[in-house]
């Protein structure tokens, strides 16, 4: 399970939590987050431009 | 006054103070305008001391701007983290939410319990409307930020002018969009502000909608649900609303169909001028490039900036959403308001003004250099445009 990062904002999306909030299961692959998936709190860097921490 | 010590990546240290710690106090005050009006209103008698809150907006700010010019100074990045931490700032933010409450309650309160002429009443609708049209400048500052009590104070004062969707639709809608003609909040070029409000005010609220119906679905809710974050804002706003109405009677329909509208034409005009006409280009893969100060237009004017928390310093705060109000930074070479943004909305009030003014500005920016390839054009008014400004790129000194 990995984690990866906005570097605009610093939101961090890990694998194994998930984001309740944004409704992605704990365990959901950022693989599986929708195409246009953009940085829930700053919305500058799209899925492809978030790094793997 | 309070002072801030950093050492610069060479060992030097720096101390900076913020000379506009307190006068940032005047974004927390702006709002209580019609309490002015309604304090002389009282005192002398006269009704059209009401309207005085008009003059302030449209006449003393945009002159202010004008004599007070523009302040292009930022903050040294090294002392940012601390500006940022220090809750003085955030504390003006949080102060300001209830006292939008207090401004509708106050003026509805005068205007249903005195006999005013049938224009005092509806101007002092209008311009308890536009001060609650801050408030959504006041639910963007905070609803941009990632802490629970921010957002949260964002969908309360939000619920003052009964715009309870912006949160999403800003954040989640408008900044992945700017500056493309996917976005309903991103004017175009020919585009006069008329036409803009009719694609923005309905393309914002469905876009927001759909958006919070999307998240809810994955989170196995129905889209009609106490979890709505539309919603929530919004049974505020019904209920104050409401409470208005049984307190002060039917008058209370005009006064706040008036005052809502007054408050949405706030955030229309905004939207209007922050944009107009800029674009985000596609790279190779069809993607629109990430968005870059360049995509906003600016404005350093002192006076509008301290009463909108640093608003018109869009273009920091587009490149970087998260960014606190105090530490908003000026760029070189930002496409720039020809002043602050009440003088600038008195322009894109008349369309024609506004075009004779801003389409030269538009296209002489230096990473448009008169190609109108890079520009975000009204489709309809595209044959005209081309046929005005030539379809090849023109120098520009």
């Amino acid at each position: 399970m990995s984690t990866y990062r906005c570097q605009e904002c610093g939101y961090t999306y890990c694998e194994e939590q998930g984001d309740d909030h944004e409704g992605y299961r704990p365990g959901t692959p950022f693989s599986a987050l929708p195409e246009d998936f953009t940085c829930p709190d700053c919305a500058v860097r799209r899925k492809e431009e978030f790094e793997e921490i | 006054m309070k002072g801030y010590t950093a050492s610069l990546p060479n060992g030097e240290a720096i101390h900076y103070v913020d000379k506009k710690r307190y006068l940032w106090l005047l974004s927390v005050l702006y709002p209580l305008q019609p309490f002015i009006g309604i304090w002389l209103h009282a005192s002398t008698g006269h009704e059209g001391w009401l309207l005085l809150p008009l003059a302030i907006g449209y006449v003393v700010s945009p002159l202010l701007d004008w004599a007070l010019g523009e302040d292009t100074n930022n903050p040294p990045e090294a002392v940012v983290p601390q500006l940022d931490r220090d809750p003085y700032y955030r504390m003006l933010t949080y102060l300001v939410v209830p006292l939008h409450f207090a401004s509708l309650i106050g003026a509805a309160w005068w205007a249903g319990t005195q006999s005013l002429s049938w224009w005092a009443f509806l101007g002092l609708a209008a311009v308890t409307g536009i001060v609650s049209g801050l408030g959504i400048n006041t639910g963007h500052e905070l609803g941009h930020k990632k802490s629970k009590l921010e957002r949260t104070l964002a969908k309360i004062v939000l619920a003052v002018p009964v715009y309870g969707h912006f949160w999403i639709e800003h954040n989640r809608g408008h900044h992945r969009d700017v500056s493309t003609p996917e976005d309903p909040a991103s004017a175009r070029m020919g585009e006069n502000i008329y036409n803009f409000a009719r694609r923005e005010i309905p393309g914002a609220f469905k876009r927001a909608w759909a958006t919070e119906a999307e998240r809810l679905l994955r989170r196995d809710k129905p889209v009609w649900s106490s979890d709505n974050q539309i919603l929530q804002s919004m049974a505020i706003s019904l209920a104050l609303q409401l409470g208005l109405l049984i307190s002060f009677g039917w008058p209370m329909i005009p006064f706040l169909l008036v005052h809502n509208v007054f408050a949405w034409w706030q955030l229309t005009s905004a939207n209007y001028v922050e944009h107009y006409g800029l674009l985000r280009l596609k790279d190779a893969n069809g993607r629109y490039e990430r968005c870059q100060p360049h995509h906003s237009w600016n404005s350093n004017h002192v006076f509008s900036n301290l009463v909108l928390f640093h608003l018109e310093r869009h273009s920091d705060h587009h490149a970087h959403p998260l960014r606190r109000y105090q530490s908003l930074r000026n760029f070189d070479d930002l496409p720039t308001l020809p002043s602050g943004y009440f003088g600038s909305y008195l322009l894109a009030w008349a369309p024609l003004l506004w075009f004779r003014v801003m389409d030269k500005r538009l296209l002489s920016l230096p990473h448009v250099a008169g190609d109108l390839a890079k520009v975000n054009i009204a489709p309809d008014k595209r044959d005209a445009i081309y046929a005005r400004y030539g379809r090849r790129p023109v120098t520009t000194t």
